[in-house]
């Protein structure tokens, strides 16, 4: 068994841990590559189908084509599609590319507290309706008490340290000093009320390991990652005014793959252009701390 | 750097006492192979410089704020890294006893160790701990690595003398390194290249002992091992397939093989493999994430373990003896339950006995009867239903598993051996007839469709001369009248009749009968119909009974009747004598629609 099919297997493992253990269970589906593979171990673990409802936190400022490629797939596979977000600082303009907000200011509004007022079903949520093919407000607004969220430890410093199944507080905090122990493919799924867990199958991924898998199964993906003759494509995905595109002629996702593995990305990181990350020290441990995918 | 596709991957832990600079090694190692993301390490000094901190190597992996500003690892952090072999993780954990449980967290991802010893300090305290707790995780592959041979001038006596006395320690654990290399993380001596300034080491540098380590093989030889993670049927997608799902742990199976699950002892036999996006497969083995159709229609849950009919049985037993090590910061005590994962099986505990604790740190054994925070322990557990495993000797990796305190797990341990409990018996029974059921062939399934309902034993307990039989007759009446296939039994009817032989002796047979009327129940279940069944005051005991004793003991709806409920049983619903009989059983009819036994119109 290779590498792939090796962490390929364990993801499963994972997921189908957390569909058999939590009763409210969701999962987080940000449109990029990463959560879009998610979605694809999903439909393995599960012989072609998604079991649960899909969450996207939509901050209105992502790539149009995003959104596009959301409500495509969300049609085409037949998913329980959601999204959520924070109307009140949209309506107020307390944003960053309004000029009212920092930049972890922003992620803070539209990321974070959308996340936890989403998953708490404190602040509506819009559910596809399959036979019109529009959002209608949900009115299922039972918490989440797992949720499945694609971060991959090779990202960035807190994620390296995290759990698979990872437990957060009635305020959604990520207590780091007390992580409960995790060893032989067992998981935290017991959970006390009023609390969530996180779970991350795809911890032990790197960012070459989700494009091989992409062009090993043919997984759709957003176009934004291809280069369409302009000589840029984006390398990893948020909200247009924090997200650039890098040089880079991949057209392919074969080319992309020979990018990261021998090119010129081989040796910088992902996130190197990100800017919430530069503002919290280097890493995204301010927010995640608080909640932040 | 390697242009090829490296297909080849591992996971390798560091371990050792705090601040005898595993950070400072991966640090080191990442920084001199080139493996840092390009600017990281320019970063990472300009911190520094601006802090007024000296830059240390650790600063790269320390990612945390409080570790940067402790100076120590807390957690457990991977680290990606390539050579030319293949690539790994590097898992760095922390030294402090305090974070023993990230040690673990850790370690048991890896498949080969580097254990971390400071030459200067000399052998710890957790320098021992960590390397026992390695071989309690199954780690086999281990090599030492005596560091800060920079402070010691480079001596070969120093090192020889810790290695001396380190297999000494080791020995007693029967357990061998792999290696012993002298180090200077600081400086990067024989980690990359090896050392000029060690010219009396032979052997190799750190980075070439990572590529000698040697991949685990998937145990596809050993005997076929699954534990059921679940059964899916995803019929409002248009899907009829009834897919049992799980991770293969060892072992190999085809289409065709006979099987069964345990501790049920239901037998069937392999019609499909199940995948998405992937060729049709005939056999799959170990390390696969799968899923199968089986011949038969049989009534399966997670918990139980799949194996194939035609390979040696696993052990099976509710009382083990087992090696542990707890990491709960509440002791492991007796008198309070705890709950045991094993593979997909969830079980109630409680600990009998604590036969010995050991000082993981200096051997030392002592005579308790609690097990504390960071102890190792052997000990005696009872379990309240049996488990499905094999000794450690036969398979290892079904003889492990975890014990779960108040929502967190907090123990882990080995059985080490299958001890005799009061009702493996009676269980021996059940899993005979469990074998020997002849099926039919219309199954559970195209009954319930026949008849437009599920069958299910409604089980209606309560005080002496509460109305029970009234209310159970009514219901039975409701329900016959709207044309279910349903059949009330009195427990009496059982009791001077099949029962006759043992209700006429002497002595008290309560547990006899029970077993007897659920063995009714489970063929009447088996036709498809509602039993309404009426028994006095039954308490948690018997109804733990009759649902170890049913085949399908989903199908079991404990009714308690009247105001107050008087023994100590959990039942699903209490119902009210409300002076209005039809009342009452207009209210249960909608329970049992709510639990969809019979369907709305």
């Amino acid at each position: 068994m290779n590498h792939l099919e090796k962490i390929e297997n364990k993801s499963i493992h994972i997921l189908r841990e957390a569909y058999s253990q939590f009763n409210n269970l969701g999962m987080l589906w940000s449109i990029g590559k990463d959560s879009t593979v998610l979605l694809w171990l999903t439909r393995k673990a599960f012989f072609g189908h998604v079991p649960f409802p899909l969450v996207h936190i939509d901050t209105n400022y992502k790539i149009p084509e995003m959104i596009e490629h959301r409500d495509r797939l969300a049609m085409e596979w037949n998913l329980d599609m959601i999204y959520g977000q924070n109307q009140k600082a949209l309506e107020n303009n307390q944003t960053f590319p309004d000029g009212n907000a920092t930049h972890l200011e922003c992620c803070q509004a539209l990321k974070t507290q959308a996340l936890e007022n989403t998953l708490n079903g404190h602040w509506p949520r819009f559910r596809m309706n399959h036979t019109t093919g529009k959002y209608d407000v949900d009115k299922n607004t039972e918490p989440f008490t797992g949720i499945i969220v694609g971060v991959r430890a090779d990202e960035e410093g807190s994620r390296s340290k995290e759990r698979y199944f990872s437990p957060r507080d009635q305020n959604n905090d990520w207590n780091i000093e007390g992580q409960p122990p995790e060893f032989w493919n067992q998981y935290k799924t017991d959970y006390a009320p009023g609390t969530h867990v996180r779970i991350h199958p795809l911890l032990d991924w790197t960012e070459l390991d989700i494009w091989e898998y992409i062009e090993k199964e043919n997984i759709p993906i957003v176009s934004l990652y291809l280069d369409k003759g302009e000589g840029t494509r984006y390398r990893s995905l948020g909200c247009w005014p924090c997200t650039k595109p890098v040089k880079s002629t991949a057209k392919t996702i074969h080319e992309i793959v020979e990018e990261l593995r021998s090119g010129k990305y081989s040796t910088i990181a992902e996130r190197d252009g990100r800017d919430q990350d530069k503002e919290d020290g280097g890493g995204l441990e301010t927010l995640r701390r608080d909640g932040y995918m | 750097m390697s242009q090829q596709k490296l297909d080849e991957h591992m996971n390798v832990a560091i371990v050792g006492h705090v601040d005898h600079g595993k950070s400072t090694i991966i640090g080191r190692l990442l920084s001199d192979t080139g493996s840092l993301p390009e600017g990281k390490l320019e970063r990472v000094k300009e911190t520094c410089r601006r802090n007024s901190k000296p830059f240390e190597y650790s600063f790269l992996l320390d990612a945390l704020k409080d570790e940067q500003a402790q100076g120590i690892t807390i957690d457990a952090a991977r680290v990606f890294f390539k050579t030319k072999k293949r690539k790994y993780i590097i898992i760095d954990t922390p030294g402090h006893i305090e974070f023993l449980k990230n040690v673990v967290t850790g370690a048991s991802r890896a498949e080969a160790a580097l254990l971390v010893i400071d030459a200067h300090e000399g052998i710890q305290e957790n320098s021992k701990r960590y390397c026992y707790m390695l071989a309690m995780l199954g780690i086999k592959q281990i090599a030492v690595l005596i560091n800060k041979l920079d402070l010691d001038n480079y001596s070969e006596e120093k090192f020889s003398q810790i290695k001396q006395d380190y297999d000494e320690f080791l020995a007693q654990l029967k357990i061998k390194p792999t290696a012993y290399i002298p180090i200077s993380g600081k400086e990067g001596e024989n980690l990359v290249s090896i050392s000029q300034k060690m010219p009396w080491y032979k052997g190799y540098t750190v980075l070439d002992q990572l590529d000698l380590f040697e991949s685990q093989k998937d145990p596809e030889d050993r005997e076929f091992r699954m534990p059921v993670q679940d059964v899916y049927k995803f019929t409002r997608n248009g899907d009829n397939r009834r897919i049992i799902a799980g991770s293969v742990i060892s072992g190999k199976i085809s289409v065709g093989d006979d099987i069964l699950f345990y501790p049920s002892n239901k037998r069937s036999t392999i019609k499909s493999i199940e995948g998405f996006n992937a060729p049709l497969q005939s056999s799959v083995g170990a390390g696969n994430s799968t899923g199968f159709t089986i011949t038969d229609h049989l009534y399966l849950k997670r918990g139980e373990t799949m194996i194939r009919a035609d390979q040696p049985k696993p052990e099976i037993t509710s009382r083990i003896s087992a090696n542990i090590f707890w990491l709960g910061h509440k002791p492991l005590e007796k008198q309070k339950e705890y709950i045991v994962k094993i593979g997909s099986q969830k079980i109630v505990m409680e600990l009998e006995e604590v036969q010995t604790v050991i000082d993981a740190s200096n051997l030392g054994q002592m005579k308790k009867d609690r097990v504390s925070r960071h102890e190792v322990a052997e000990v005696i557990l009872k379990l309240k239903s049996p488990i499905v495993f094999d000794l450690p000797h036969v398979n290892v990796l079904t003889s492990r598993f975890v014990i779960v305190d108040e929502f967190e797990i907090w123990g882990g341990g080995i059985i080490t051996q299958a001890l005799k409990h009061a009702t493996d018996d009676y269980r021996e029974r059940l899993m005979i007839r469990n074998y020997k059921w002849e099926r039919s062939m219309i199954d559970v399934d195209d009954r319930a469709e026949k008849y437009n309902q599920k069958s299910c034993l409604i089980l209606i307990t309560g005080d002496k001369a509460v109305g029970k039989k009234n209310f159970a007759k009514s219901l039975e009446k409701r329900l016959f009248q709207d044309g279910k296939f349903t059949y009330f039994l009195g427990i009496g009817s059982v009791l001077y009749g099949l029962g006759a032989d043992i209700k006429l002796s002497d002595q008290n047979n309560h547990e006899e009968h029970m077993r007897r009327l659920s063995e009714i129940a489970n063929i009447i279940l088996d036709s498809g119909a509602i039993l309404i069944v009426t028994a006095t005051q039954l308490t948690q005991v018997d109804l733990d009974l009759i649902r170890e004793t049913l085949v399908m003991p989903e199908k079991l709806i404990p009714i308690w009747f009247g105001d107050k409920v008087s023994t100590d049983i959990h039942v699903q619903y209490h119902i009210y004598d409300e002076g209005n009989m039809d009342k009452t059983v207009d209210y249960t009819k909608r329970k049992l629609q709510e639990h969809g036994i019979i369907f709305k119109p």
